[in-house]
């Protein structure tokens, strides 16, 4: 027993005392709260379904939504990326691999710097979607997309290379949500402690 | 008797199991879907459209997998169990009057496979037996879930049985026949046994859904205490068949409840329609499929909404609420029936 209410915590609002006292002749036939219940139950049934079919219909998601990773090519096709391995060191899951290689005379058209990466791959099961890469990218190369990574059965599928990652020539990834032009300012920005 | 008597039983018979089975079969995707529906979810729908080839799916499921045996198990008898539940679930539909006749060539030919004058003893001779397909099926397994669940389901059936009975005794006291076909013929119209009788139904639905082992009185099988019940060491299609023939006793009971309260193929203007007889008998035989699909969404309904009872309560309702209203019903309608019949 409680000696004194005013000492009561309360921690929510919605607290009620329970009562233990009899039911009345009418509540102990059952029969009312029976048809209440069935009541319940049908208006769900003829309620919309909150129901998703996935992979037809998606639900629509974020314009910064961090999903699968992508690397960009620049508007001539060539690769952005230039295997500073900054997005592998900024990492916290450790999730991304790269070797680093140099361009020969003829790569002119599919690098766009002297240094490129020859392998660069990321460990889905790592990755924890952070964003640090992006983020960490001097040179917009990589980027999170709003596509999912599909579901597999063999664990090493889950190590994505460059086959899937680099975006095709044909079919460029839209990612001008997410990089804005003052996203790109404020990456620019030399008065900014990250350019210094 | 003639040969062509004989055949035409024989494929009626035919035609009354294969319709059961699949009745039976697409309830298992029935209870799927409005299960799904009450849960504000879709229920299986990638199997053909609608989910249509959905219990074919099941089926084929449930012969790929592993058929095993308990080392200890009686294998006579844990084969039986599963066989003799479903050999009852199809049993009772033999009495089930599934329209009134077809009249082809001047010979009236009755949609009732046997009009035998005991036909409501015959169901519940039959459904007595039921427990035993339980009750075996769960001793043989050798295993305490399946040996606990059979226990319960003994005990619950025997007891709702009594109350069961009882409120048929009303029926047959204002029908003043056993017979099945006669207690349906006496229901013309809308004059069906329901009104007279509101309390007999409510004890016989309930006692039903006792019977077939539906929620709320899905002891002997529940998953969350028994892990399976009495068929806890059945798999593959042994295991189908004591899913299936559930679906198969709900089909029945819904038959009875339908043919018992709710005037069976009868249905108002009956005759104002000016139909041939042939007509009239599939329009009813339509209807009465009708009224069976309502009891059957009634159960699903009723397994959606309500959690299930202790085993104390389960004895309590039934022995000390359930019999003494049948009981007091039949006094009741024996008393009114002097009074106002004579």
């Amino acid at each position: 027993m409680i000696p004194n209410s005013k000492n009561k915590i309360v921690l929510t609002k919605r607290s009620k005392v329970v009562s233990n006292k009899t039911m009345t002749w009418i509540e102990r036939l059952y029969l009312p709260a029976i048809f209440q219940g069935m009541a319940i139950t049908l208006s769900h049934f003829f309620k919309k379904e909150v129901t998703i079919q996935y992979p037809e219909v998606q639900r629509p998601v974020s314009d910064i939504y961090r999903g699968l990773h992508v690397l960009k090519r620049d508007d001539q096709g060539r690769e952005r990326c230039t295997a500073c391995g900054l997005c592998a060191l900024s990492c916290p899951a450790e999730a991304i691999t790269m070797i680093a290689a140099e361009r020969k005379e003829d790569e002119m058209h599919l690098y766009r710097e002297e240094k490129y990466a020859s392998l660069y791959e990321i460990n889905m099961l790592r990755c924890i979607f952070c964003g640090n890469c992006e983020t960490a990218c001097p040179k917009e190369a990589i980027f999170l997309t709003e596509r999912f990574v599909p579901s597999q059965t063999k664990r090493d599928k889950f190590i994505y290379g460059k086959d899937v990652l680099v975006e095709p020539k044909d079919a460029p990834i839209d990612i001008s949500k997410r990089q804005t032009p003052e996203v790109l300012a404020f990456k620019k920005d030399k008065t900014q402690s990250h350019n210094k | 008797m003639d040969i062509q008597f004989v055949l035409y039983k024989l494929a009626l018979a035919g035609i009354i199991l294969l319709v059961s089975l699949v009745i039976a079969m697409y309830a298992t995707l029935a209870e799927r879907k409005v299960a799904g529906f009450f849960q504000d979810r879709l229920g299986p729908n990638r199997a053909g459209t609608f989910g249509l080839l959905q219990p074919v799916a099941d089926g084929v499921k449930l012969f790929m997998k592993e058929e095993f045996m308990p080392a200890t198990a009686d294998k006579f008898l844990y084969l039986l169990g599963p066989c003799l539940t479903m050999l009852v679930a199809l049993l009772s539909s033999a009495v089930i009057p599934w329209g009134k006749s077809i009249n082809i060539g001047g010979v009236d030919y009755s949609l009732q496979v046997a009009d035998i004058n005991i036909g409501v003893l015959y169901v519940f001779a039959v459904v007595s037996i039921g427990v035993y397909g339980v009750m075996i099926g769960g001793w043989a397994s050798n295993n305490k879930y399946a040996l606990m669940g059979a226990v319960r389901a003994a005990s619950q059936m025997i007891s709702y049985e009594l109350a069961m009975s009882m409120s048929i005794v009303t029926i047959v006291m204002t029908t003043g026949s056993l017979s099945l076909n006669e207690i349906v013929a006496q229901q013309p119209g809308i004059h069906w046994n329901v009104w007279t009788q509101p309390i007999g139904f409510l004890v016989f639905t309930i006692c039903v859904f006792a019977e077939c082992n539906r929620a709320p009185f899905d002891l002997p099988e529940c998953e969350t205490e028994l892990i399976g019940g009495y068929h806890t060491e059945y798999s593959s299609m042994k295991l189908g068949f004591y899913l299936f023939s559930e679906y198969i006793n709900m089909f029945i009971a819904s038959a009875m409840i339908s043919s018992l309260y709710f005037g069976g193929y009868n249905f108002p203007f009956i005759n104002d329609l000016g139909l041939s007889q042939n007509v009239l008998t599939l329009l009813g035989t339509g209807i009465f499929f009708c009224k069976i699909g309502v009891f059957i969404f009634l159960f699903m309904w009723i397994r959606w909404t309500l959690p299930r009872f202790r085993y104390d309560q389960l004895m309590r309702f039934g022995w000390k609420t359930l019999l003494p209203l049948a009981i007091a019903n039949v006094i009741l309608t024996g008393f009114f029936h002097l009074l106002f019949k004579n």
